[in-house]
């Protein structure tokens, strides 16, 4: 395909993409409304998650940590200061989010804020960590996770506690959450074909080799991890401002490995197939509700079983890892030349096939 | 703060800080030869505790015939992972078989809350872990005395099985350079076996005493002492047993002392581990006892 396609194409679908957004908004029920939002939510974590794991090869548990910084920096300025009062009866929220609350047109405000709040926490984590070889950044973004959790349980001032924050306002409109999502894979899958995102490719393969070649490793771990931190809190604010609560228990691992496995199966180094596996994994999601529901087999009763759908995904995580490790994508992108590529083969005839067979023997 | 409640302190933290070390040891051991973190490391831990708990309410067995069983189980169910989930991705990129070891932790807990289920259970421990003993108006928990002494038992087991048998000659080798002892004709799967039974046992072993001390356990219990025992791991210096041991002691004081003499921070005291964690990345990565490790081209 002309090079000089691809662009107007581009933005062509996308509008097309938006219309369709902005009619799911007014003609859908408020379910299905949820599910998308989701997904799109799923596609801004996930996306970002696979830039350190996928394109950088860095093993990093990060992510429910930083969506959760992220929800919490949301939640606290755009609460309305009537709410909070009603919501910290533990003890008072600290000043100065007890005094104010920003208005719903300065929503896109506290999402940056929240990408900047998580991707400080990013540079926190990534510094000591980063500059070793090995898997120390797993261990301490593991940790990281699990203190979060403690932390939002214990400084009930500012995260009221176990409880949670309740009454967000609901700003979360699809035309957020898949602007953002569309807005986080044309950043990402630029960066990834950049000069700095061949620098992090490198490092994926060999990083002793990388560093022989003259890339600074430390600088571009630490840029694809705080890139990653970053989107990750943005997802953490929309989540919260989507099913208007936010409380610890929200970001446990589980969420991080809801994303590690829309990575592996979306296939680890592909931004494009991240973004299709978490709209697919949010559907599927949904879907696997029944498995945890009372089943009724005409005379036999089957009581529901909690927890049965974790064991569904981690069982599809391993078997993934041990038989179909390259996922849906592998490491290439969908792109128009993929796709056409697609469209090419099914169209090519005998005499084409022969050609290529000849091609191959010379 | 008196000198009779400093002792029972330091006590219970040399009681905690050795069940850190039985179970950091397991990390280290399976990090020094396959360079992998083993993520289902700690659920063996928590799998160890429930199969003593079912042995001795369900099948009625005495005491010390449950433990030994009990460990016995917890060995094979390490090797199994290692089989199952390991094995196959030996000459795979790193990051597969670390994302399958979380897989695999994330299935035991899960298959755990679906077949054990969620809620705590009781855990029955025997007499002499629960009886208060008065030494010299120090009041000390038969716990505080016997997981210290149980686990260097244990441990000096371990030294004998590495530095005295051929088994544990070939684990130190590999450990050293596994190309070169595969050359050998040392078979390496075999040993990776044997090491990734040793370090269930020993978790499983940990598992039973720390139901002794905490006796409510449930299918999550495991995350937080077998991450706090990892990092106890790289504190120690990773790679190194006698280095774990000590990271898990020092872990395991530290955390009583700072509940003992700030009441206050109790809430806090998983964070702490977190900030010694970060503290020795940035200051002394190799841990106390680590040397650096020579990096292959």
């Amino acid at each position: 395909m002309k090079r000089e396609w691809r662009m107007p194409l581009t933005i062509l679908s996308i509008a097309i993409f938006a219309l369709f957004i902005w009619w799911a908004q007014n003609h859908l029920n408020a379910y299905y409304i949820r599910v998308l939002s989701t997904a799109a939510i799923y596609i801004v974590a996930a996306v970002a998650y696979n830039l350190i794991n996928g394109v950088t090869g860095q093993f990093s548990l990060g992510p429910n940590g930083f969506m959760a910084l992220g929800g919490f920096t949301v939640a606290l300025l755009v609460l309305p200061v009537s709410q909070k009062q009603i919501v910290y009866f533990l003890q008072p929220l600290i000043w100065p989010f007890n005094s104010f609350s920003l208005p719903q047109s300065l929503f896109i405000v506290a999402l940056l804020l929240a990408g900047i709040v998580a991707a400080i926490g990013g540079i926190i984590i990534g510094f000591p960590t980063l500059r070793l070889k090995g898997d120390y950044l797993a261990i301490a973004t593991f940790g990281f996770g699990e203190i979060i959790f403690v932390l939002a349980n214990n400084l009930i001032s500012i995260t009221n506690g176990a409880l949670g924050i309740k009454g967000i306002p609901e700003y979360s409109t699809l035309m957020w959450t898949w602007g953002w999502a569309i807005f986080s894979i044309i950043v990402v899958s630029n960066l990834a074909k950049s000069s700095y995102g061949r620098a992090m490719k490198a490092i994926r393969e060999d990083e002793i080799a990388a560093e022989a070649m003259g890339i600074n490793v430390f600088f571009h771990k630490m840029l694809a991890f705080t890139v990653s931190a970053f989107f990750a809190g943005v997802a953490g604010g929309l989540l919260a401002t989507l099913i208007t609560t936010v409380s610890p228990s929200l970001f446990m691992f589980t969420m991080t490995f809801n994303l590690l496995i829309i990575i592996v199966l979306g296939g680890l180094g592909s931004i494009t197939g991240s973004a299709i596996t978490a709209v697919l994994f949010a559907f599927l999601q949904e879907l696997l509700r029944t498995v945890e529901a009372p089943i009724q087999l005409g005379p036999i009763h089957l009581p529901g079983v909690a927890g049965m759908r974790m064991v569904v995904f981690s069982l599809l995580l391993i078997l993934a890892m041990l038989f179909y490790r390259r996922g849906l994508f592998g490491r290439k992108e969908l792109s128009w030349d993929l796709i056409l590529s697609i469209f090419e083969r099914k169209g090519e005839g005998v005499g084409t096939t022969w050609k290529k067979e000849k091609m191959k023997l010379s | 703060m008196d000198i009779q409640s400093f002792i029972q302190q330091l006590l219970n933290g040399i009681s905690l800080g050795s069940l850190y070390a039985l179970i950091a040891i397991g990390y280290t051991m399976v990090y020094g030869i396959l360079r992998l973190i083993n993520f289902a490391h700690g659920d063996v831990f928590m799998l160890g505790t429930y199969f003593a708990f079912y042995l001795v309410m369900i099948f009625m067995l005495p005491w010390w015939l449950s433990a030994t069983l009990a460990i016995a189980l917890s060995a094979i169910v390490g090797m199994l992972i290692d089989r199952v989930a390991y094995r196959p991705l030996r000459s795979a990129p790193r990051i597969s078989a670390l994302i399958t070891a979380v897989g695999v932790s994330f299935f035991l807990e899960n298959a755990g809350i679906v077949v054990l289920g969620a809620r705590p259970k009781g855990f029955p421990r025997p007499e002499f872990m629960s009886h208060t003993y008065n030494l010299g108006g120090a009041y000390i928990t038969g716990v505080s005395i016997w997981v210290p002494v149980i686990s260097v038992i244990l441990l000096l087991v371990l030294f004998y099985v590495i530095y005295r048998t051929k088994i544990g000659m070939a684990m130190r080798a590999v450990a050293t350079d596994m190309e070169t002892t595969r050359l050998m004709g040392v078979d390496l799967d075999r040993v990776i076996s044997y090491t990734f039974a040793i370090g269930s046992a020993l978790a499983a072993a940990g598992g039973i005493m720390w139901a002794c001390k905490y006796p409510q356990i449930n299918p999550l219990m495991g995350i937080f002492p077998g991450w706090k025992a990892f990092t106890a791991a790289v504190v120690g210096g990773i790679g190194n047993i006698l280095g774990a041991t000590i990271g898990g002691l020092v872990i395991g004081i530290i955390e009583i002392m700072i509940v003992a003499f700030f009441p206050a921070l109790s809430g806090y005291k998983d964070a702490f581990v977190f900030v010694i964690l970060i503290i020795f990345l940035l200051v002394k990565p190799t841990g106390i006892l680590g040397e650096t490790l020579k990096e292959k081209v």
